[in-house]
């Protein structure tokens, strides 16, 4: 049934939707649908794991709505990318089938765990496939959760994987590739183009969608992608910057505060709306330019840093650093007790003050932390040519 | 030859492109580019995909037996839509209206809701591996008692430029699909009812023109034949000729069959081998580039692959076809050699290694690797089969070639490649909807009309019915121009211009109407108009042409003009008296150059030249 309307298929493969009382209902038996068939594993190669979370890289028609939906387990993947069996051998651990929209920090938690175990337990890389929506946020939070000595490589596909022209397959068999390769941190891997030629690397704490549909719509900002992995070839390339395999010893940091909350400034933003953050831990706020708010937000910010807030200051511009000593509203901020949040994108921003304030209670020192490079997510200098 | 004996059925499916502003399922314009205008490009793979039943739709299949990178070029009447990086736009109203249309004038019943699908086509022709079509109105009748099943909305695929090279400008343009029942059962009537069923697309006045923008694929079989699709019949003259040579086909592929059995002929994959190293020295171009050879010897087959069973076509030319969707060029069997530089000896030494006697054939494939080789020999032993076996005519999708035969393109598509297109909601056609759709005039009957109304012959009215020009024409009636002029003009003064290598392209309707106005106000000679339009053509606007090629003359200098050269030969009026009108006639257009009608000239002439004969009144 769709909007009231009954769904017939037709021989010819057509539906049509007709009034269901012109229709009669025959009964017959459900389609027996094909045996999955047993994926047979080449154990001479590096183990990896895949730990699912849904998204369209394995998303299928939901008869329900009539929309895409995710339902595979890794495992199904394996079967409809068979390529990825000439590079690894892989356990499959399904953690959740969500749409990335519905990702939560207690999500992130358990992700971060399941990903921790795996390492423990001999994968050579971890796959996390995910929703493009939210995945930069849950590569953000991996990045923080674990020090990690594999690479732990995010990826997901921007068209669905029940079309012939989707990029899920390409994406994953450079993710394999990666995943077995010479890196040690958390990564997202995606189209680097429209073409099915590149994908490229990004840092976990350094990348955002910047495209609603586009194959590459992944980009690494204020910084250059820390590698390339190219197809059909597999071959991998990393930057000197990125971190190598064994350069960070295994260890899980799994602590969250989700008290935490990502405010967008906008002209004649009301005062008010900030009353609703006052049981808040932690607040980054996504500044005009340098790192602004109008100034009539300025006495309320004080009074939630007074009240025990941290608040951040970050840039909706996206490229570039907050510096609040250019201007007087933004002196007038700082005096407020707003830190400057660097060049931190506002979303990775957001998922490093729940962890550092789940795991530093000092406000003081929490500051300091937010102001520190932990993940490669604060740069001290903006290179040129970005 | 008896069709009827036969059992000859036959049916057809007419794409007809739309004239719609935007595309089905973007709102980009439906305009066809240069290729050398392409300001993107972008390169892809394509996979199949397991259809919502689970399986792998059998065509798809084997269009993915070899890994193939498609190229397209995107233009700056192109968006993402058609890059397949954004998801579709709702359904193109204007493109569903006139689909409607299509289905009342065929009195069919409309889907009370339209869902759109995809349909798996992954040769690279759609960006996205599939075609999006919807099933809007089905059960139409035939004048002459057949009928069509279904019509469909389709968006038209990517023009290819060369091999895996697309060109994104013709993507997505709307298209109707109508699909009669098999219902035909003569080469003559099948192409009678493409004649018609164009008719009445042309009818609506909505659909696009000229080479590529129709095509008909026929669905032919024969009793003891099989349901072969023949895709892209682009001519219409070539309909029924295609129709004769399917069914001489299918009847020699019946008579191969019988003449196998006779022979004892078996077909035993165990006899495949790689034969690379027997033609290490050959001067063969293609078999001494290959990597691997394989060949397959096929018992009793001698003489049979090499069989015309069309023109220009063989039973080798079919397994050829199969062998080529594995990536190889093609394939060299014992029939045919020696030849493409294989030599007798060569031959020989091949048959004695194949243990093959004189009634065999041997067939070998070039491939550039081992998986090519193997592929494509597994498909000339699938094929050799198909040939020994009940069924040797396989049900197929086929391509039309130039002269009227057809190769083989992919087997017949199931039900499988159909696929629910998720991102785009159904539509509900209700009754007053389908009420308010209004039937257009069909161009017989608007031709019958022309007839009776303006005195137009009857070859001329219905030319100007199925004339591209005949929103003009009707213009022209509305704005007061004398039928006989605008139909002169549509049907015979372009055609001349076109055949002198004028771009009348180029002439835009509002030229037409003025170059009219001017002629029936006596401001330009009708003498003129070919000159006018050409100008017009090469890129002056009307006023200018008509300025350089009819400098305007007022009656009255027109008459003051006649008085002068009536005076002046006075002499040979009075020797002539009113036969002098002729002569008299072409001395004043020559010096009006054209800018007053002939008729005009005429008549003040003659009323001049009256004056100067009739006898003084006193």
């Amino acid at each position: 049934m769709r909007d009231g309307m009954a769904v017939v298929k037709l021989d010819s493969g057509y539906n049509i939707g007709v009034p269901p009382a012109s229709c009669t209902l025959s009964e017959r038996p459900l389609p027996v649908p094909p045996k999955q068939l047993d994926v047979v594993q080449n154990r001479s190669l590096p183990t990896l794991a895949i730990v699912s979370t849904g998204g369209t890289i394995a998303s299928r028609i939901d008869y329900r709505t009539g929309s895409v939906t995710s339902q595979f387990n890794a495992s199904d993947i394996l079967t409809a990318i068979p390529e990825l069996k000439e590079i690894a051998n892989y356990r499959t651990i399904p953690l959740a089938t969500i749409l990335s929209e519905n990702m939560t920090p207690a999500i992130w938690q358990e992700l971060a765990r399941a990903v921790h175990a795996e390492i423990k337990n001999g994968a050579k890389g971890v796959i996390v496939t995910h929703g493009t929506d939210t995945m930069a946020y849950s590569a953000a939070a991996i990045s923080f959760m674990i020090d990690t000595p594999v690479p732990i490589v995010f990826v997901g596909s921007q068209r669905s994987a029940d079309r012939p022209s989707s990029d899920n397959a390409m994406n994953a068999v450079c993710a394999a590739a990666a995943a077995t390769g010479d890196l040690g941190e958390v990564v997202v891997i995606m189209h680097a183009t429209t073409n099915d030629d590149t994908c490229a690397i990004h840092r976990g704490t350094r990348v955002r969608k910047m495209h609603s549909s586009r194959r590459d719509a992944f980009r690494s900002l204020g910084v250059d992608p820390i590698g390339v992995v190219e197809y059909p070839s597999r071959k991998v390339s990393l930057a000197t910057g990125a971190v190598r395999r064994g350069k960070r010893t295994l260890a899980l940091h799994d602590k969250l505060d989700p008290h935490c909350a990502l405010i967008q400034f906008y002209p004649g933003m009301s005062p008010d709306l900030l009353k609703a953050y006052e049981d808040y831990h932690g607040i980054v706020i996504a500044g005009t330019g340098l790192g602004h708010t109008g100034t009539a937000l300025i006495p309320p910010l004080k009074q939630l840093v007074e009240g025990g807030t941290l608040v951040i200051m970050t840039t909706q511009c996206m490229n570039g650093r907050v510096c609040d000593r250019v201007y007087d509203t933004g002196r007038d901020l700082l005096d407020a007790g707003v830190i400057e949040g660097g060049d931190m994108l506002p979303e990775a921003a957001l998922v490093k003050l729940m962890w550092v304030l789940a795991n530093e209670k000092d406000k003081t020192k929490a500051a300091v932390l937010m102001q520190t490079d932990l993940k490669g997510e604060y740069m001290s200098r903006s290179a040129h040519g970005l | 030859m008896d069709y009827k004996a036969l059992g000859l059925v036959a049916g057809i499916e007419i794409h007809q492109q739309l004239d719609t502003r935007e595309k089905l399922f973007c709102h980009c314009p439906t305009i066809l580019r240069e290729i050398a205008e392409h300001n993107g490009e972008f390169c892809r793979y394509l996979r199949a995909t397991v259809s919502e039943m689970g399986e792998i739709d059998r065509a798809a299949k084997e269009e993915m037996k070899h890994d193939r990178m498609f190229r397209y070029y995107a233009y700056d009447t192109t968006c993402l839509v058609e890059n397949d990086e954004e998801p579709p736009a709702p359904v193109n109203d204007e493109a569903l209206a006139v689909c409607l249309t299509i289905g009342k004038m065929f009195s069919m019943t409309p889907v009370p809701q339209v869902h759109t699908m995809r349909k798996l086509v992954i040769d690279g022709s759609n960006t996205s591996g599939f075609q999006r079509t919807a099933l809007v109105a089905f059960n139409g009748a035939l004048p002459d008692g057949g009928q069509i099943e279904t019509i469909c909305l389709e968006e038209e695929a990517a023009q290819r430029v060369k091999d895996e090279v697309f060109s994104l400008d013709r993507l997505g343009i709307p298209l109707v699909e109508i699909t009669t029942s098999p219902c035909m059962h003569s080469p003559e009537e099948v192409q009678k009812v493409a004649e018609y069923i164009g008719m009445v697309l042309r009818s609506t006045g909505k659909v696009k023109r000229g080479l590529g923008t129709i095509r008909q694929d026929v669905n032919i079989s024969i009793a003891r034949g099989a349901r072969v699709e023949i895709k892209g019949v682009q001519e219409l003259d070539l309909i029924a000729e295609v129709v004769r040579r399917e069914v001489q086909r299918q009847q020699c592929l019946l008579t191969i069959r019988d003449e196998l059995r006779k022979r004892g002929a078996v077909v035993d994959a165990a006899t495949g081998v790689e034969i690379t190293s027997l033609f290490k020295e050959t001067k063969s171009a293609v078999l001494k580039k290959a990597k691997k050879i394989h060949a397959i010897t096929l018992k009793g087959f001698g003489g049979l692959v090499g069989r015309e069973i069309q023109p220009e076509r063989r039973l080798g030319s079919e397994m050829s076809d199969y062998a080529k969707k594995c990536g190889v060029g093609g394939i060299f069997h014992t029939d045919e050699l020696p030849a493409y530089g294989v030599t007798a000896e060569e031959v020989a030494h091949l048959r004695t290694h194949m243990h093959a006697g004189e009634q065999d054939c041997v067939i070998l494939v070039a491939g550039a690797s081992e998986k090519q080789a193997s592929c494509a020999i597994s498909q000339v032993i699938l094929r050799a089969k198909l040939a020994l076996s009940d069924k040797p005519v396989p049900e197929e999708t086929r391509k039309m070639l130039e002269s009227g035969s057809t190769a083989y393109m992919r087997p017949l598509p199931g039900a499988a490649r159909m696929y629910p297109e998720t991102d785009v909601l159904p539509v509900l056609i209700d009754n007053t909807r389908w009420d308010a759709v209004v039937i257009p005039e069909l161009l017989t009957a608007k031709a019958e009309r022309f007839v009776a109304a303006y005195e137009i012959e009857r070859n001329y009215a219905l030319q100007l019915a199925a004339s591209e020009k005949l929103p003009l024409f009707e213009q022209a009636v509305t704005e007061g121009i004398r039928p006989k002029l605008a139909v002169f003009t549509i049907l015979s003064t372009t055609t001349e211009l076109r055949r002198d290598g004028v771009d009348i392209r180029q002439i835009p309707d509002r030229a037409y109407l003025d170059t009219w106005h001017a002629v029936e106000s006596g401001s330009a000679a009708r003498e003129a108009v070919p000159d006018i339009l050409r100008s017009i053509a090469g890129g002056s606007t009307f006023a200018e042409a008509l300025t350089k090629l009819a400098p305007a003359v007022s009656r009255e200098e027109l008459e003051i003009i006649v008085r002068r050269i009536v005076t002046e030969r006075a002499d040979f009026i009075a020797e002539k008296g009113r036969s002098a009108l002729g002569p008299l006639m072409g001395i004043v257009m020559a010096e009006v150059r054209g800018s007053v009608d002939g008729k005009v000239v005429s008549g003040i002439l003659k009323s001049a030249i009256e004056a100067a004969v009739s006898p003084k009144k006193p």
